[in-house]
């Protein structure tokens, strides 16, 4: 009886404000102890992605020069800029996509690199050493960089059949409800546009609205958006063909072996992407941010981080030191002819991000 | 017995500060903050301008979001539907059940509620997709049927087929339904646990039958239990985000998934404020009809 009075005395508005109050206590308290870990003295506050360094190059880095590094996750760009917007909480080293050091150095979040206190920027491929993205490397290094191509299931493609075009994911019901994409508006729309023929930047109003036709005239063929667990799916055996990075599927073909599971990066070519290194504005330890990074780009630390996360390295002394079938995989390191036509994404303002996003809801309701 | 809170103000006062306190500072003013972005203006990649414009209003409801509004109030008002139809009877069961027999029930509705939403929902995937539970127990019935009918002659059964349970509509009301029926059968319960089971008594006695009694006589007397169940599980239910993105397909987009691009890809935070707040306009309004229901309930009651 008790127990029924109880309930009954408890509003559910009441009930509803209270649990808003908790969960932004909880996450106020999260964000003020975030805070009162950076600054002074020999700690270095290390803002990463998840699974993307090696599994004792802190440890190392502790034991070679004293400073303590920790380090937090994030799972997307926009979590990071979002986490960034409003004032650095602390962090020292940031780790965002090329499109993400264009509009951070634009929005003035990111500082200016001491390239003096990183000789190490020399152990770098030459081709690396510059970026269109960032001209000069005045704010950022080069950690991994990474394509976009198709993974596939060998065993439901017809006989020595590849799929190495857009068309199979974007244009074509072969593959119907067996397909998986990634849900980012912006890769969607300029990988559509270079299986168009055009260059992924700068895309004229009127193939944008021709390629808005075309994927929601593909739509019914495709079974899911993935937010980067496409090889999840493939393995589960949910769909056949997925869009999906370089690295996750290089570690999903060393585990399962090649028999299965193919990769083929289309001959309209791809996007690239490069994860880069940078000093936040407002960061409490510059120095300690420049020594890690210069530590990162060593041959031995990038050799052991390379090991473990099967990205493709920018750091032509670590590549030098990775056994043959690193160097030479497919997977990991695209060939030229197919470097050749492939680009980098340009961030070209948020009028544009959000037309994109615009026209991606517009496919969704569709 | 129960006191009015004007014989003993100062101890009212002194109990009801701190998390009065609490929520004005952590809660009514960030949203009045947000409530501000959306009247204002993107300009520069962090900063917002405050002009008192509402053109994010107007674009907010533009047919497009419309449409994705309305879709997401279908998909909510079905959740609500099929947690009523599931919950009524077990909220029934729970409160005619022996004392420490309610106690065990109540904690069975409740303990998956205690586990984190995500791992639920990955739970359900497990379950739900083609090499998941329910395709295995619907593979063996299949293949022991098929074993079945070439023991007494006939053709066996082709290949099995798995059933898509995932990635679609479908999967998407089956995860709505089953985080909130707790929301649901909560609220149901403690309305019929405090209902007068003589006014029962008396309908059976005067020669309804069970069901009719049911209809006639719980129904009414559960009616704002009902309403506030069917309240606290319709608003979570509109304004899902990690089930749809995880359990939908192609077209499982609810309004909540369009938010969250808003303020992260989209860096267009006034905009996705007035989407936010145009949902909580709504909610206020179904809280207002609730209550509207449950004044007139206790008129009549």
């Amino acid at each position: 009886m008790s127990k029924a009075k109880f309930l009954k005395g408890a509003s559910r508005r009441s009930m509803l404000q209270q649990f808003g109050a908790a969960a932004i206590g909880i996450s106020f308290a999260g964000g003020l102890s975030a805070c009162g870990r950076g600054g002074g003295g020999s700690t270095v506050n290390f803002y990463n992605w998840d699974t993307y360094i090696g599994p004792t190059t802190l440890d190392d880095f502790r034991e070679a020069t004293g400073t303590t590094v920790n380090m937090s996750l994030f799972a997307t760009n926009d979590e990071l800029f979002a986490r960034l917007r409003a004032g650095n909480p602390g962090y020292d080293v940031i780790v965002p996509s090329n499109e993400f050091v264009t509009r951070m150095s634009q929005a003035q979040m990111i500082q200016e690199l001491d390239r003096s206190l990183i000789p190490n920027f020399a152990n770098l491929a030459p081709e690396f050493q510059d970026a269109p993205f960032d001209p000069g490397r005045r704010y950022s290094v080069p950690y991994t960089w990474l394509t976009l191509g198709i993974a596939y299931r060998k065993s439901a493609m017809p006989a020595n059949f590849v799929p190495d075009s857009w068309r199979y994911l974007f244009d074509s019901p072969q593959f119907t409800q067996r397909i998986a994409v990634l849900s980012e508006s912006a890769d969607l729309i300029r990988l559509c546009a270079k299986y168009k023929g055009i260059s992924l930047n700068n895309i004229p109003d009127a193939t944008l609205t021709e390629i808005e036709q075309m994927l929601i005239r593909q739509k019914p063929h495709i079974k899911a958006f993935h937010e980067d667990d496409g090889q999840d799916l493939l393995v589960a055996g949910e769909v056949d063909v997925v869009l999906e990075y370089c690295g996750d599927i290089a570690q999903v073909v060393s585990e399962h072996g090649d028999a299965e599971y193919g990769w083929v990066i289309p001959r309209e070519g791809t996007l690239i992407n490069q994860d880069c290194l940078c000093i936040p504005v407002g960061a409490p330890n510059v120095a300690g941010a420049h020594a890690f990074i210069n530590y990162l780009l060593d041959a031995e630390a990038g050799q052991k981080i390379a090991e473990e996360i099967q990205y493709p390295t920018p750091n032509a002394a670590a590549r030098a030191l990775m056994p043959e079938e690193y160097k030479n995989n497919p997977i990991i390191f695209a060939s030229p002819e197919v470097m050749a036509v492939s680009e980098y994404g340009a961030f070209e303002g948020d009028e544009r991000a959000r037309l994109y996003e615009e026209i991606f809801t517009r496919i969704s309701a569709a | 017995m129960e006191q009015s809170w004007k014989q003993a103000k100062a101890a009212f006062a002194a109990i009801a500060a701190p998390p009065v306190l609490w929520l004005l500072l952590f809660f009514l003013i960030p949203i009045a903050v947000i409530w501000a972005y959306t009247f204002g203006e993107n300009v520069g990649p962090v900063t917002i301008d405050f002009t008192g414009t509402f053109a994010n209003y107007a674009r907010a409801l533009e047919p497009l979001y419309l449409g994705i509004f309305g879709k997401s109030i279908v998909v909510a008002g079905l959740t609500t539907v099929l947690c009523l139809i599931i919950g009524f009877p077990v909220a029934l069961a729970i409160a005619f059940a022996s004392p420490k027999m309610k106690a065990w029930l109540l904690l069975l509705i409740m303990l998956p509620f205690w586990t984190n939403l995500l791992i639920r929902t990955f739970a359900l995937i497990a379950v739900l997709r083609e090499q998941g539970y329910v395709n295995f127990a619907l593979e063996w019935l299949w293949n022991n049927a098929s074993g079945f009918m070439t023991l007494i002659g006939l053709a066996p059964l082709g290949e099995y087929e798995p059933l898509t349970l995932l990635y679609n509509n479908t999967a998407v009301v089956i995860g709505l339904v089953y985080v909130h029926l707790p929301f649901m059968v909560l609220p149901l319960y403690s309305a019929l646990d405090r209902m007068d089971r003589s006014l029962m008594e008396a309908s059976l006695d005067l020669g309804a039958g069970h069901l009719r009694t049911i209809w006639a006589v719980v129904v009414p007397l559960a009616a704002p239990g009902i309403a506030s169940g069917v309240l606290i599980t319709f608003i979570p239910a509109l304004g899902a985000y990690l089930t749809p993105d995880l359990l939908g397909g192609t077209d499982s987009q609810m309004i909540a998934n369009v938010i969250e691009r808003q303020f992260k890809r989209a860096n267009d935070w006034p905009f996705g404020a007035a989407l936010s707040f145009l949902l909580m306009y709504l909610t206020f309004i179904a809280i207002a009809a609730q209550a509207f229901v449950q004044r007139k309930a206790e008129r009549r009651g």
